[in-house]
This record gives structure tokens, sequence and C-alpha cells, in this order.
């Protein structure tokens, strides 16, 4: 599977990273060689095996319904970026 | 002292021939001495250090303690520690300074153990070579133009140059196991669910485990003791009582099943390295152990499926990382979504950012199904092979790495030809098995590991292995040269 650089560019937007333009063929070059390299799970025959999501195929465990953490924001904001009165501060997000 | 195994510190310490303190200090000098050179330590914690260190003197001097009390570990820079910055070797982190202890970091406090420092890795531990980390490569003690192997490499670096008895890494594709065997030590990746995951910065929730590095298979039984148990806040965390490990060391091997998998053995292995294991595998058949030949019939399709599978929970994971809460944040942004990718475009570095992408990409729409669905297809007939394999013998065993260490600079534009450097090891993830490697012999001067894999939450029947073939052998004892 050939990766072209606006194909990248896609990719790149959902994961919302940025990408130079420099190297836009570089990650194009090197992604296409990890998709031509998984391609090879193509070449078995998996109908009727169930996928695995979880090595021990165990559920996901439960707890009771309880409250059990404490509120820490203050100790959680100490290392943000921009804080201000207990709020995360971004760029403007409706104009 | 710095040539001291960790039981052999224990025995020191109670003792008395020397104190913790004394100790640490040692430990710190020799880092300040020689690691420059390395580069295994990213932060050091001198000063907690030697409070921690007269703490566990003085629980000394009362008689109480246990096997890890007042012993110096260096930790991987990928466990959170409270108030002590956590990187994960990664710019996106360079300022983090961890608000909680995982689990792990508590219990090897709780435990006595003396965290030294935080240790160099991979960037958020993706990678066979330490080469991807924000603060540099880490080198390899045994020839510092090779790599040590990778994500675990500062940690694997710090146990072969004696910088510290013993250390913890992560494992998600062959972490502990492959730095281990490129390094020649000791280095256990136990079951999937063994160890907590709690403050365990997060790369592939269903193929992530923590585990110890050590000098001897007896040490790593010591620390897997203190490192494992069931924790309430890692939901995937198995409940389930941890066994005396070091009690079972002893037990003869006389009539264990060892499978030997064609698929490892044939046409392209190395060499050197597979004189080292015919030698290794002779010398487990003196002990008394049966070698079988056995087959993984899906053994090629481990690399392939583990590179959908963890990219596709990386990339969900590092989703996190978005310079709002925590972490990196780009200057000046232009508005939110600039914010989104200048922060992560700059604070991730470029294998990173591959494999978000890659990962990105199979479990987008149109592509899930041929991608992800089909990996985690191929993922359980990888798991259903062990299953019945480990029916018919007791452990499987095979070389850790394809090759020995390479050279730093060798593989890094060439992410396919990195990644197969985890050939042996991946499945090993996969299928949530626990998995060990020891050293077994050199080839090039340089040390090759062999590959213990175990059934489900079987390791202490691993470690009696190990152990044991550390009793007639004495390549787990060998010093890099310069070290001693």
């Amino acid at each position: 599977m050939m990766l072209d650089p606006s194909e990248v560019e896609n990719i790149a937007h959902l994961a919302r990273l940025s990408i130079d333009a420099a190297d836009r063929d570089t990650y194009a070059r090197n992604l296409s060689a990890i998709l031509a390299f998984v391609e090879q799970l193509n070449s078995i025959d998996t109908s009727g095996v169930l996928p695995m999501a979880h090595p021990l195929d165990t559920p996901q465990r439960l707890r009771p319904d309880e409250v059990t953490e404490t509120n820490q924001r203050d100790q959680f904001q100490a290392h943000a970026p921009k804080v201000e009165a207990g709020l995360y501060l971004v760029p403007k997000v409706i104009e | 002292m710095h040539n001291k195994t960790v039981s052999e510190l224990a025995a020191g310490l109670r003792a008395g021939d020397f104190s913790s303190e004394e100790l640490t200090h040692a430990m710190l000098d020799r880092i300040a001495a020689l690691d420059g050179k390395l580069n295994s330590f990213i932060t050091m914690t001198r000063e907690p250090a030697l409070a921690a260190a007269r703490d566990a003197d003085s629980l000394l001097a009362r008689g109480e303690g246990g096997p890890l009390t007042g012993i110096p570990y260096a930790h991987k820079d990928i466990y959170c520690t409270r108030g002590v910055r956590t990187s994960c070797g990664s710019r996106m982190l360079d300022r983090f300074i961890a608000p909680y202890d995982a689990t792990v970091t508590a219990k090897l406090e709780a435990a006595g153990a003396v965290m030294l420092g935080k240790t160099n890795m991979d960037e958020f531990a993706m990678g066979s070579s330490n080469e991807t980390s924000y603060y540099g490569p880490v080198r390899n003690p045994w020839d510092q133009d090779r790599v040590p192997g990778g994500s675990s490499g500062g940690s694997a670096a710090a146990v072969a140059a004696r910088l510290a008895p013993f250390a913890t890494g992560t494992d998600t594709g062959g972490s502990i196991r492959q730095p281990a065997a490129l390094c020649g030590i000791t280095g256990i990746k136990p079951t999937y669910g063994r160890v907590s995951r709690y403050g365990m910065i997060a790369f592939a929730s269903s193929l992530d485990q923590g585990g110890p590095f050590t000098r001897s298979a007896e040490d790593a039984a010591l620390v897997l003791g203190a490192m494992a148990g069931f924790d309430e806040r890692d939901s995937t965390s198995v409940d389930r009582p941890v066994d005396d490990y070091v009690a079972q060391l002893g037990n003869g091997l006389r009539g264990m099943r060892i499978g030997l998998p064609r698929e490892y053995f044939g046409e392209g292995i190395n060499s050197g390295v597979a004189q080292v294991l015919d030698a290794a595998i002779e010398a487990l058949r003196q002990l008394g152990a049966e070698p079988v030949e056995v087959s993984l019939p899906n053994a090629a399709l481990a690399v392939p499926a583990y590179y959908v599978v963890a990219p596709a929970e990386c990339s969900s994971n590092l989703s996190r990382y978005d310079g709002v809460r925590f972490g990196y944040r780009c200057d000046d942004p232009r508005d939110l979504e600039d914010l989104y990718k200048r922060s992560r475009g700059e604070g991730f570095g470029s294998e990173v950012k591959r494999r978000i992408m890659i990962g990105t990409y199979a479990l987008s729409a149109g592509y899930y199904d041929a991608y992800y669905l089909k990996a985690q297809r191929a993922r359980r007939l990888i798991a259903d092979d062990f299953r019945r394999v480990l029916q018919e013998v007791d452990v499987i065993a095979g070389p850790t790495s394809p090759t020995v260490a390479f050279r730093l600079g060798e593989k890094v534009d060439d992410p396919v030809t990195m990644y197969l450097s985890d050939i042996y090891t991946i499945a090993v993830n996969l299928a949530g098995l626990p998995g060990m490697s020891i050293p077994a012999g050199f080839s090039e001067d340089m040390p090759v590991g062999m590959q213990l894999i175990g059934n489900y939450f079987e390791e202490a029947r691993l470690l009696n292995l190990a152990h044991q073939y550390q009793q007639v052998t004495d390549w787990h004892l060998r010093v890099p040269p310069g070290l001693e």
C-alpha cells in the first residue's frame, strides 16, 4: 500500500500531528514500507478466528459504584501549562 | 560493592559490613564517574536517595526490613515518581513532574529499596535500540559504539555497568528481554496482568508489562516478588497471589521438557547466536532437562500483527497529549487545532509520530477490518500455537535477539529492519505469556541472550530453570571490559 504525501497529510490531520512539509516524503516512504510489511497478514486465512483483544481473554473487572477518589484538582493543575480559576485555558474555540 | 548481587548486598547490610548510606554513596559516585559516556540516566535523585538510605539503615539497625531494604536501584523513566520528573524519554514530558507514584514505585519504596534516579529509554517505549530518546542515545557498556537495546536501554546499561544492582523496565514487544540480551544481563517480563500498570505510562495497553533487570535469576526472583501483585487501580491487574519465586529456585530440572521451535532455529539464524544457543541447550540437557523440537506455525505473523496492534493502541493512548492539561505546549497557538497539532508535532519525535500515524490509519474508517481486526485474529492464532505447544512442553527456549548488539545509527533510517530486532520477543507479548532472557555466551565479543518462555503465571519455573543454569555457567558474572 503506497501512501502519497496527501494521504500522509490526511492521516496526520486525523492524529492532530503537525508534519514539516520537508519531512512529508520521508514519512510517506517509511509509512508505506511499514504498511507493505504488515500486508503479509493478508496471506493467511483467518475465517472463523475470533479477534483477540486481551491476551488472557479476561473481561473487564467491575467494582461497586462507590466514590473512592478524592478531588485533587489543585495538585494536578500545579503543572498544567495554563490554568485560571481551576479551568484549563485554550485558544478561543467559538468565534 | 558494585560487583555484589542484590542478595549479597542484603546479607552484607544485615551483617553490618556496610551501611545503605555507604552503598548508596558508592553507587552515586560510580554513576557520576562513568555515566557521562553511557548516558543511562535522565534524572538523578541524589538527596532523596541518601535520605531513603538513612531510613533503611535505621530499619536495619532495629533488625527489621526485608530482602530489598537499603538496596539501591535505577528506575525506568516510564514509571511515575511523585515530585520527580517523569519524562518517558520524550520532549512531551520533559517538564512533567508526576503528581503521584506508580504502584511499582510505591511497592519498591515500601520494600525499602533506594531509587538512585530515572533511566533513559526510547521515547514512549517505542524502539529497540534506545536511539529515539529526546535525551540522546544510551551506549552499550560492552562496546560504546553499539546500542544497549531498547526500549529499556538505560536500565539495562546501568545494571550491566554495575551502576545499580537492579533496575526496572517495561516490555511491550521485547523491551526488557532484548536489552537484557544485548547487555549480558538477566531480565524478565512476567505474565500480562502480573505487575500493575497503574502509573506506568501507557504505550500499548494489551501488551505492556513491567519487570526487573538484575545480574542473576536469584535477584530477579527477589525483585519480581516485590514488584508483582494485584492492584485495584489497574483494571487489567490479575487477582492471583504472588508465588514465592525464591522458594522454587532450587528445584531440580530432571524431566523438564524444553521446546525448541523449529521456526526459531531455521535458516536465517545468525551462526554466532546459533552456536551459543546450541551450547546453552546442551548445558540444560546435562542438568536433566529434555529438549524437544516443537513448531509454532504462525511465528512469522508476530511482527506484522504487532506493528498493527501496538501502533493502534499507542495512537489511542497518546491522544491524551494535547498541550492542554499537562506536558509540552507549543508557543503562540493560533487556534485549538494549531495547539493540538504543534504541541504534538513538536513534542513527539519521529518514531512516535510514525507509530501514531500507522495506528490512526489502521483504525480509520474503511481500514479497521482489514488491518486491526485482521491483526487481532492473527494474534489469536499466535497465542493458540503457544497454548498447544505448552501442553507438550514446560518451557520454550530460543535466542532472544537475532543478532548481538548492532552499531549506533545502523538501523535508524530503516524502521522495518529495526522492527525485526524483536522477531523472537514480540509473540510473547501478543500471547501475554511470561518471558525471560539470560546471558548464554558471547559472539563477536558481545553478549548473547537465551530466551525462556513459560506458561501463564509460571514465572517461578522460568526463574528456577535460569537459576539452575546459572549454577553451572558463569556468563552472568562476566563484566564489561574496563568496568570491573
